[in-house]
């Protein structure tokens, strides 16, 4: 299930389609679901635009109510920054996440939780919680070198597994993510993630 | 050449047209079409717009070829877009390079892949030594792990000691084109 808060579930298919491992008769079977937040944040009457106690409660509740009901094993919440944007308080942010990653857990789902940072961000989530909260943290960014722009992935952590640690560069083909280890041989400057 | 293997091909300055030609015709007519092989041509030393209409005007087949152009965008010559190529922005994007290369030999069904590097020597001229050093040693190891002939084209003057070092390292195999010949 893909929980998308900020681009329209029709645009992000469209996207998709571009890609050879995707094929939309996953969508018609039902293994795969997108949900339009604002939609959902309609439906149950969340309004305002800061997010009480209760409303967290109500919004994590149909989240897990949704998993459970379609058999979800896999979620995917972009992102949970735009979310917490309508919790703003950091220890309702880390009540937020901790309640929703605790509920899909019993009921056997993974939750990957995207979260943004700006450039020349000194730590791995907006608010900072995100990062202590979560089993794994893999980290997407930019790293400049010589004015070459390079898209990278780092594996930060994996509990309970070993795992690399090497900055990788990437590029997104029709065929999928490929990687290839980001050379040392050049000096380079992290200029952004996200 | 053996499925895995690396062959490094040098060639000296002063005959260095007629040695190129040898080698393309080597590696593209006698090599790559004989076998019907898929060959992946990293193209550094000219565009591959170029490229193609030299080996057209020679006769060297360029069927069963994908080319990889690092050159075109630096010199904001991409409209000129050649068939079966795809670019790179800069000869300095060495993972793209790897990355691109991957993606092509994955898309390919052809069990006999050939990658050429067109030439170290190019790549030398925008990226240093020690990074050089290490894409190759990482690249050729790929292809090796992965089944694909690599050939390594090289001037021998333009090549740093401690290059030609690692060039050797990672080679099966080393041929020497003297203009009218080899050894």
């Amino acid at each position: 299930m893909f929980l998308s808060v900020t681009e329209a579930s029709d645009r992000i298919i469209q996207n998709l389609t571009t890609f050879e491992f995707f094929d939309k008769k996953i969508i018609d079977e039902g293994k795969l679901v997108f949900i339009d937040v604002p939609i959902l944040y309609e439906k149950l009457g969340l309004s305002k635009q800061e997010l009480t106690p209760e409303d967290i409660d109500l919004l994590i509740t149909a989240i897990v109510d949704l998993a459970n009901t379609l058999k979800i094993q896999r979620l995917v919440l972009d992102s949970v920054t735009s979310v917490c944007f309508r919790i703003r308080h950091e220890e309702k942010i880390r009540d937020f996440i901790l309640k929703l990653g605790k509920s899909l857990s019993d009921i056997e789902c993974t939750t990957f939780l995207v979260s943004e940072i700006g450039p020349q961000a000194d730590r791995y989530s907006l608010y900072g919680v995100e990062e202590n909260i979560a089993d794994g943290v893999i980290l997407l960014g930019n790293s400049q070198r010589q004015g070459d722009l390079l898209r990278t992935l780092q594996i930060i952590k994996i509990r309970g597994a070993t795992h690399s640690r090497a900055q990788y560069v990437i590029e997104i083909t029709p065929l999928g993510i490929f990687l290839a280890p980001f050379l040392k041989g050049g000096g380079r400057s992290t200029i952004g993630n996200g | 050449m053996a499925p895995g293997s690396a062959v490094l091909v040098r060639m000296k300055g002063a005959t260095y047209t007629d040695s190129y030609f040898a080698a393309l015709s080597a590696v593209l007519r006698e090599y790559a079409m004989e076998t019907k092989g898929y060959v992946v041509y990293l193209s550094v030393t000219n565009p591959a717009s170029l490229l193609v209409d030299i080996l057209s005007s020679v006769d060297i087949p360029i069927q069963g070829v994908s080319f990889i152009d690092v050159t075109s965008y630096m010199m904001v010559d991409k409209a000129k877009r050649a068939a079966n190529t795809t670019y790179v922005e800069s000869p300095t994007m060495l993972e793209t390079i790897m990355l691109r290369v991957e993606y092509l030999l994955r898309r390919s069904p052809n069990e006999r892949r050939i990658v050429v590097l067109d030439s170290i020597s190019s790549l030398a001229i925008h990226n240093n030594s020690h990074i050089l050093q290490e894409f190759l040693h990482i690249l050729v190891n790929k292809l090796k792990s992965m089944g694909a002939v690599t050939v390594l084209l090289t001037v021998i003057e333009e090549t740093a000691p401690e290059l030609s070092n690692v060039l050797s390292l990672i080679s099966d195999a080393n041929v020497t084109l003297e203009g009218g010949g080899q050894s």
